[in-house]
């Protein structure tokens, strides 16, 4: 770990000041992955600007029906928010499958977008790695990959995002409202995380001198048929090796609106409208949710050992979609799955 | 330590997850001639007693190696090396040494001196061949990972900082990590079973016939606690060294051998340990590091491995096994072969004892066994709870299922048919084998009569159910050790020994037997281990601590008692008169007739009419010549899966372990033992791997998050149950050890009870989802 300054942000408008003043210094949150990167040398920032005692921390209703969630909000205030509970459980249900209960009360809402992949020659300063040291090679594509993207893959890099979180506001059609010098603007959550391309050091579209500040949610929260499905190799204090989060629209057995959203998978929450078209008019059974994983699977690309990922994405996707049509979520307490 | 947090709780029979059964805890105290004596005194041994050290250790009172603050404390940062194999061409430290605070970066070109021979740096649980590893001694790389440079500064913080400014040059050499890319090259290493007849003929001509190969990755030990030295130099030269280690004495030689020192001149302390499940058992690198710092600055040094660096030292070897099992028709066995190949370095062969295993199991009038080794661009590869049986015994188990499917025969049925009553590697009689009760028990507890012996036959709900079972064994070994008792007029017993307590409950044991023998209450006794001054005890290894330290102390408290009879005999009125020393006992903290304990002396009394304030007594143990028994521990394991076919989830729904361990000391202590090493084999079974780039021949998952272990999630419902097992012969306790027999069989037991299940067979380890999907 590098030596460091700390700084505190007074308020918004200092923290975009010192943040744009400083193209090296980095924002911390709850510093749960910050911190770990540093120690890693992964992330070596001269200074550190602490936002976390700024008065983001409030969910409010929006006038829209709507909810807007603090960006320094912490994962487990969110997760039992008794609207979020009720009204977009599905986000509950996704932010409590991930890390641990000491974790998600130190990780913030902001920090949970802006965390950065597992890949583990990401997380090793001996390993070639682009996203790491741009133009090194990538050392993941014939190296150990079974955590590694199957969709929206590069020849630069193959890394997923591992948010839980991510996933569900994707579903959720959430939108990220962050502030910068030259004022404030809304990103569709679907739309903050990039692909790689050329281009994989870039992990989202915030820019430089921005800071988020809130999520916003639509009142649409499918509370009453969803579910968020994480698969890993333990069960539970184990990132996804693919996650789906799926949320459906009903009207009399048929999907009004299906919304299917894919985690550990790719660069990004990874959405198909392609085959939330498939869903829509359709009977909510077998049929219509095995032709959805074809269209969600159909460019999937797997690396060798991450190849288990296609089959099990598209089981995982029809096994979702039942759940949250029968109205029967998994319960992340409940480690089998239902 | 003092003893006085000791509560007494005979009811406390369940822990963590999981029951503890005792059908001998009552029952326990048995009638040879020496245990006569104790039968009228309380007995702490036997009876669940909690840890006596445990709240010491919940409330942060127990200094750990790295915790021991002194003053002027320096801190060290070890630099790794990258590449796996090769030469240190430089070593750029300039930029490292300019950051205020660094006060010097040591080298193998600036460092201290260090022996030059082999044997200097031969610890006692070193392999027998090989030259072992020294660290920071010269320009050659040996493994990936292996420290170059230690960087000292005058905080933690400074010292990790700089370590990171240290350039190394390195020109690196081919190198191989695969054991499967090396398997062609492994060679053969002389173990001590012998072949039986014509095992291969045997095969060929029998009448039913299963062969495969297995697979154990490597695994790393992964304990709680860092590898950790505080080292404390005095002006005189002499260094008191706080190290994680489970054996002082075995660091203590270790250090004077390595650095020329007199034995005086170094003290290795290790009150507690947090965990070592064997990686504790060498010395490791951070201590001679530490020496080193400690030397060159004349300061005390700590040095502290990170989570990264610990699998940078010894781990379960990965081993391929092949198994060869001929059966008749009724499932007696013809032929057993059983190959190894497993890990070590380039520079030592280390190897345990994988193949012999069905030998002690099974009859069967052909076997033979071959053990190789790989040699590989790694650490050497080290002990690991149960080294060699968790995975010789993986294999033996799991093709033991595979011949019960090909014969048609209920996998326990198929274990008692071929039961043998004699040790056949050595053809030797048991001290004692209770291994048909812990079938019989097991399967009772489990309800195993009530399985459908059809693959994929039982359901609940969407999950497909599995039922496996497996055969656990391992040594019954004791050690020659060596115990002090200072008995005070007060009543007061101290009861010490150089042994580590690595967290299985040794000072709490040592507190029971001392309690018992000494006829005081245990909260009158103090325990002192872990401090390399104390009487000789060997490594904490091999479940070997218990029986060798208690018998021990079972010497020297018998010399007390016959120093306080020779007192008492002096005494006016004394009711000793005509009596041995078998004729008296210590009990309610008086001296007494056996038989007639109203005929007593207070113990203070004599000590007074002595004019003596302390009996202090050293003895070493004794055991009776039982080279013409073999001496192990069995256990049968029965566990439930729940699979999730179509999405691959598996989840160990239920576990029940019966162990046939002797005598059990405490069965609280020996509970979390077992219960812990279910969880150990669970892991095992569906989550330990250490991953290697062999392109790199670097760990890649080299910390918690991705080295995966159970968690609460994946730990459901474990029952132990300690079937009685009465040895008159292996020792005057009839014990045997506890600490390593839980985890042998647990992951075959799982690996079958999966493919009970599913009807898949997975015999790479660990079975995780994709490996059982590509079967699907
Ligand atoms: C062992 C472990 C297991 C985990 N398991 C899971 C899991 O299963 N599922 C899962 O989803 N997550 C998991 N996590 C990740 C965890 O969710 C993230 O570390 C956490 O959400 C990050 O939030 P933070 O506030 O601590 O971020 P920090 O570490 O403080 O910051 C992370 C990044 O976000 C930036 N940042 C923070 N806030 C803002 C803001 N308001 N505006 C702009 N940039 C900002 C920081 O500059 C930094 O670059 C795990 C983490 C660990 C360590
Ligand atoms: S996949 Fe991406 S993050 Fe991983 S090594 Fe390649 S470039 Fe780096």
């Amino acid at each position: 770990m590098i030596k460091f300054q700390y700084d505190r942000a007074a308020d918004v408008t200092d923290a975009v000041r010192q943040i744009a003043a400083d193209p090296e210094a980095r924002f911390i949150a709850g510093g749960t992955n910050l911190i770990d990167l540093m120690k890693y040398q992964v992330e070596r920032p001269p200074r550190l600007i602490d936002i976390s005692r700024l008065p983001l921390t409030s969910v409010e209703e929006t006038p829209g029906g709507g909810l807007r969630i603090g960006a320094l909000v912490p994962n487990t205030d969110l997760a039992y928010h008794p609207l979020v509970e009720q009204r977009y459980p599905i986000l509950s249900s996704a932010i409590m499958s991930g890390a641990s209960q000491q974790l998600r009360n130190m990780a913030s809402t902001g920090g949970n977008l802006v965390q950065r992949t597992r890949c583990f020659y990401f997380y090793d300063v001996t390993m070639a790695c682009n996203k790491r040291q741009p133009g090194s090679g990538c050392a993941a594509i014939k190296g150990i990959n079974r955590i590694n993207a199957i969709l929206g893959t590069s020849e630069s890099c193959i890394a997923t995002h591992p948010s839980d979180m991510c996933v569900a506001l994707a579903v959720l059609d959430a939108k990220v409202h962050v502030t910068g010098l030259s004022g404030s603007r809304e990103i569709a959550v679907v739309d903050f995380h990039r692909l790689p391309g050329d281009t994989p050091q870039i992990d989202n579209n915030l820019r430089r001198d921005e800071i988020i500040t809130a999520i916003e949610l639509p009142a649409q929260g499918f509370a009453a048929n969803h579910s968020y499905l994480k698969i890993r190799d333990r069960l539970s204090y184990a990132f996804a090796l693919v996650s789906v989060a799926a949320a459906l629209e009903l009207e009399s057995g048929r999907i009004k609106t299906g919304r299917l959203a894919l985690g550990g998978v790719a660069h990004k929450p990874w959405r198909s409208v392609e085959a939330e078209a498939a869903l829509r008019g359709q009977a909510a059974g077998p049929e219509t949710f095995a032709r959805a994983a074809e269209i969600v699977l159909r460019d999937a690309k797997g690396f060798g050992h991450n190849d288990f990922k296609i089959d099990l994405a598209r089981r995982a996707i029809v096994r979702t979609l039942t759940q949250a049509a029968n109205a029967t979520p998994q319960s992340q307490a409940d480690k089998r799955i239902r | 330590m003092s003893t006085d947090v000791n509560r007494r709780d005979p009811l406390a029979t369940t822990v963590a997850f999981g029951s503890i059964e005792t059908a001998n805890a009552q029952a326990a105290v048995q009638a040879t001639a020496q245990q006569q004596a104790s039968k009228s005194m309380s007995s702490y041994i036997g009876t669940p007693t909690s840890r006596v050290d445990g709240r010491a250790k919940v409330t942060g009172q127990a200094k750990y190696a790295g915790e021991l603050n002194v003053a002027g404390l320096v801190y060290g940062s070890a630099v790794g090396a990258t590449v796996a194999k090769g030469r240190i061409v430089r070593i750029n430290a300039d930029d490292a040494l300019k950051v205020p605070g660094v006060l010097d970066v040591l080298t193998h070109q600036n460092r201290p001196r260090m022996a030059d021979n082999d044997q200097a740096y031969r610890d006692d649980a070193a392999p027998e061949s090989g030259a072992p590893y020294r660290p920071l001694y010269d320009d050659r790389i040996l493994f990936n990972g292996q420290p170059v440079a230690l960087v000292l500064a005058e905080d933690w913080e400074t010292a990790r900082y700089a370590a990171m400014l240290v350039r190394v040059e390195y020109k690196a050499e081919d190198h191989v990590t695969d054991l499967h890319a090396a398997r062609g090259s492994a060679f053969v290493v002389e173990k001590p079973e012998k072949p039986r007849g014509d095992a291969a003929k045997a095969f060929a001509a029998a009448a039913v016939r299963h062969e495969a190969e297995y697979f154990i990755p490597i695994e790393h030990h992964n304990p709680m606690e860092l590898f950790a030295s505080t080292v404390v130099w005095s002006d005189d030269g002499k260094l008191t060294v706080y190290d994680k280690t489970q054996g002082v004495q075995n660091v203590q030689r270790y250090l004077c051998g390595v650095f020329g020192l007199k034995s005086d001149d170094v003290t290795v302390m290790s009150p507690f340990m947090g965990g070592g499940f064997g990686s504790g058992l060498r010395p490791q690198y951070q201590v001679v590091l530490a020496v080193l710092g400690a030397m060159s600055l004349k300061r005390p040094v700590r040095l502290v491995l990170n989570r990264a660096q610990m699998y940078g030292v010894g781990y379960r070897p990965a081993t391929i096994e092949r198994l060869a099992l001929g059966a008749r028709a009724n499932g007696e066995l013809e032929a057993i072969t059983h190959e190894a190949i497993a890990v070590t370095s380039q520079y030592e062969d280390f190897s345990r004892n994988d193949t012999g295993w069905s030998g002690i199991l099974y009859k069967s009038p052909n076997a033979r066994y071959t053990h190789k080794l790989a040699r590989l661009d790694l650490p050497t590869s080290g002990d690991m709870r149960a080294p060699g049986a968790a995975t010789g015994v993986y294999a033996l188990e799991a093709a033991m299922d595979e011949l019960a499917v090909a014969l048609k025969l209920d996998p326990v049925e198929l274990r008692l048919r071929c039961y043998s009553d004699r040790d056949q590697n050595e053809d030797l009689p048991f001290t004692s084998k209770s291994l048909r009760e812990c079938y019989r028990q097991g399967a009772e507890a489990f309800g195993w009569s009530k399985r459908n012996p059809e693959p994929r036959s039982m359901r609940d709900g969407k999950e497909l159910v599995g039922w496996g079972m497996a055969t656990g064994v391992w040594e019954a070994l004791q050690m020659p050790a060596s115990a002090r008792i200072v008995l005070t007029a007060n009543g007061h017993t101290e009861v010490a020994t150089a042994a580590s307590d690595i967290g299985t409950g040794t000072y709490t044991i040592m507190a029971q037997v001392a309690a018992d023998r000494m006829g005081v209450p245990i909260d009158n006794v103090t325990v002192r281990l872990g401090d390399s001054t104390l009487p000789a005890c060997p490594i904490e290894g091999g479940s070997w601590i218990a029986a060798s330290v208690s018998h021990a102390i079972i010497g020297a408290a018998d010399e007390v008692r016959g120093e306080l009879l020779r007192i008492a005999k002096t005494m006016p009125d004394t009711p000793f008169a005509d009596a041995l020393a078998g004729d008296v006992v210590l009990t309610n903290g008086k001296l007494a007739r056996a038989g007639d304990v109203a005929r007593s002396v207070p113990i203070a009394d004599v000590m007074r009419h002595g004019k003596v304030e302390h009996i202090e007594r050293i003895k070493d143990n004794t055991f009776a010549d039982i080279s013409k028994y073999a001496r192990n521990t069995h256990s049968a394991v029965f566990v439930e899966v729940k699979i999730d076919e179509e999405i691959g989830i598996i989840r160990v729904t239920r576990a029940v372990s019966a162990v046939a361990a002797g005598r059990i000391l405490n069965p609280k202590t020996a509970g979390n033992q077992v219960v812990g090493s279910v969880v150990g084999g669970i892991g095992m079974a569906l989550h330990e791997e250490t991953l290697i780039d062999h392109a790199f021949g670097r760990i890649m998952n080299a910390n918690i998050a991705e080295y995966h272990v159970p968690v609460h999630a994946d730990i459901h419902d474990i029952k132990v149950i300690f079937v009685d097992e009465p040895d008159s012969i292996i020792n005057p306790l009839g014990m045997k050890g506890v600490g390593e027999i839980g985890i042998v069989g647990v992951a075959a037991a799982v690996a079958n009870a999966i493919y009970h299940a599913t009807g898949k067979r997975v015999r790479d380890l660990p079975i995780t989802l994709d490996k059982l999907q590509r079967q699907l």
